[in-house]
């Protein structure tokens, strides 16, 4: 019995199909739209339960889930200590710095960030003294209210940094969803954790 | 800062209530046994060390230890591992002693948690060393003792993943002359990101062949006859050489009767540029965490001047606790109720009823009145009017 820890929101479709593709009765969107936060199908040996995006990386280093899909984002802040499996390859984006166009360097520069950990190590490695300013969303508007002159944020098309009169200014990572796996069920369930990668790797 | 509460502790820090220090007395000896019925003897090292020499030695990286000054400006570590402070009592100590040693411990190992609030910087560790000797049998022993002492714990079916760090590594500088890439690789190994293991793999200029036997050796999961076919692959004689001995190691334990717990996977690293040979990690069902991990660390000695193998392991105690279906059991409970004024025929009961095995909890009388509220399984009475009773 194989327990997976699914993103809710936008990753989930996408993640969702990927899995139906590659052959397993997972339930259809349409069911999961529902409250129901854990879906059991015992006769194809897996429990499916949804949580925060950013909170995949923890139930799967605890154990609670066996696998997880979580984006490379997330992994990267948190680092936790988990197996990163296979690169899913879906909801691609950049972790990646923007600004204003005419952007200048400030005496005092300030990044603002809802990934502090992923900025700061960036901005040590190029050797560029910041302050990292914590956010929970809507990074873009810093910038534009002059809370910082720069964010680290992903990005996908560009859409909300345009709209907001922002342009990208430079790429820390790739970063597209992984399917992760605790330690010891990468041990105790080895077989049937292969199984899955054999099956998403012929659909990916 | 603000002053702490009174109720507070530092963080990371924690007690033990007694049902759960009697469940860690219980485990710790269970493990205790098994170790002393293979011959190995028990040390205790000092909490503070010194960080130029057992903090320098240690495979825990500074960033994590505990530091603190001594009188005379030296810098101290409280001891980040077991391991490390073993090999400086063998090599002063004990530098006389024959070897092999096989030497076990109990301890507290301390290591500064960067993450959530809650996760331990105290952490128990039980474990063994056997130090001064370099063939397959001495790492086949401490990897069934490994497994016996988790069965001890009533953990019957632990499974144990194996690799052998140094055949991963020649078997890399086979394929790779390029070595800040075999550094990157193993990086992203003990880091478990198989995702950009791949990844990097694919960016180097190798040829298909190489890059496939690569992704090969490092598959998980290995049956005995899938890596033993991947061992004509090597190229020079220490790869060979690996191969051969992790075969031996295999073969031993096979004649130990544990084969059908252990798995092979080469992807699996440990710490890195600690671990030379043989390296395992053991979990059990329901846990997310290794119960233990263990290996070869031939080049630790070499920090305290002398060039020593050795091999070990170290059992999670406070995983173990939670993973371990035992549970600690008392003989009955007796509370020995008595008029304070017949108290030396009191103390004589207790003390001829403790000898037969019993626990006796001696409680006073007040005012003629026995308490009933005591967490016991009998009680016992000491009076005037009926004398010793029973109810």
């Amino acid at each position: 019995m194989l327990t997976i820890a699914m993103p809710k929101g936008r990753i989930m479709n996408e993640a969702l199909s990927l899995f139906q593709q590659a052959g397993w009765p997972v339930p259809l969107q349409m069911e999961l739209d529902s409250r129901k936060l854990v879906v059991s199908i015992p006769e194809a040996g897996f429990t499916l339960f949804l949580a925060k995006p950013m909170d995949i990386p923890t139930y799967v280093e605890y154990g609670v889930a066996d696998l997880g899909v979580a984006g490379k984002d997330v992994l990267m802040e948190q680092a936790r200590d988990v197996y990163e499996l296979l690169d899913l390859g879906i909801s691609p984006c950049r972790m990646a710095v923007a600004g204003k166009p005419d952007w200048q360097p400030d005496l005092h520069p300030r990044v603002a960030t809802k990934y502090p950990r992923i900025a700061e190590s960036y901005f040590k490695e190029q050797g560029e003294q910041v302050e990292i300013i914590n956010l929970h969303g809507s990074v873009e508007l810093a910038p534009v209210i002059g809370l910082a002159e720069r964010i680290v944020d992903i990005v996908s098309t560009g859409q909300t940094l345009r709209e907001n009169g922002l342009v990208e200014l430079g790429c820390i990572a790739e970063v597209t969803s992984r399917l992760i796996a605790n330690k010891g069920s990468y041990r105790l369930k080895g077989e049937a954790i292969q199984e899955l990668l054999n099956q998403l790797e012929q659909v990916i | 800062m603000t002053k702490p509460q009174i109720f507070e502790k530092p963080m990371g820090f924690r007690d033990f209530p007694y049902l759960l220090a009697e469940k860690k007395r219980l485990v710790e000896d269970r493990v205790r046994q098994q170790f002393v019925k293979w011959g190995y003897r028990e040390v205790y090292t000092p909490t503070l060390e010194f960080f130029d020499t057992v903090g320098q030695a240690s495979e825990i990286p500074d960033s994590r230890m505990f530091k603190l000054m001594d009188r005379d400006g030296n810098i101290l570590v409280l001891r980040p591992d077991q391991t490390a402070p073993i090999a400086r009592l063998v090599t002063s100590v004990l530098k006389r002693e024959p070897l092999p040693l096989r030497l076990f411990y109990h301890g507290n190992v301390f290591r500064a948690q960067e993450k959530e609030a809650g996760r331990s910087s105290e952490l128990f560790q039980s474990g063994v060393e056997l130090v001064g000797q370099s063939c397959p049998e001495a790492d086949t022993e401490v990897i069934a003792l490994s497994i016996e002492a988790l069965r001890a714990c009533e953990i019957h079916f632990p499974i144990i993943a194996l690799s052998h760090v140094g055949l991963l590594e020649g078997f890399l500088r086979e394929r790779i002359d390029h070595k800040a890439a075999i550094s990157k690789l193993k990086q992203t190994l003990g880091l478990r990101d198989l995702v950009a293991f791949r990844q990097i793999l694919a960016c180097l200029d190798l040829s298909s062949a190489d890059r496939q036997e690569i992704l090969a050796i490092t598959r998980s999961g290995l049956e005995h006859d899938q890596w033993k076919s991947l061992m004509k692959l090597a190229r020079t004689e220490p790869v060979h050489d690996a191969f051969v001995y992790l075969e031996r190691v295999w073969n031993n334990l096979e004649a130990s009767g544990c084969t059908q717990l252990v798995k092979v996977d080469l992807s699996l690293v440990g710490s890195l540029d600690y671990y030379t040979g043989v390296y395992f990690e053991g979990y059990a069902d329901g846990q997310g965490f290794p119960l233990v991990s263990g290996g070869r660390y031939d080049q630790l000695y070499q920090e305290f001047g002398v060039d020593l193998p050795a091999t070990g392991f170290a059992l999670k105690t406070d995983r173990l606790l939670e993973a371990s279906p035992l549970k600690p059991e008392f003989p009955v409970r007796l509370a020995l109720f008595y008029e304070p004024h017949l108290q030396k025929k009191a103390w004589k009961k207790a003390k001829s009823l403790r000898d037969d095995g019993w626990i006796v909890i001696m409680q006073p009388m007040e005012e003629g009145q026995i308490r009933k509220d005591l967490p016991v399984d009998d009680v016992l009475v000491i009076a005037d009017e009926g004398g010793t009773s029973l109810c």
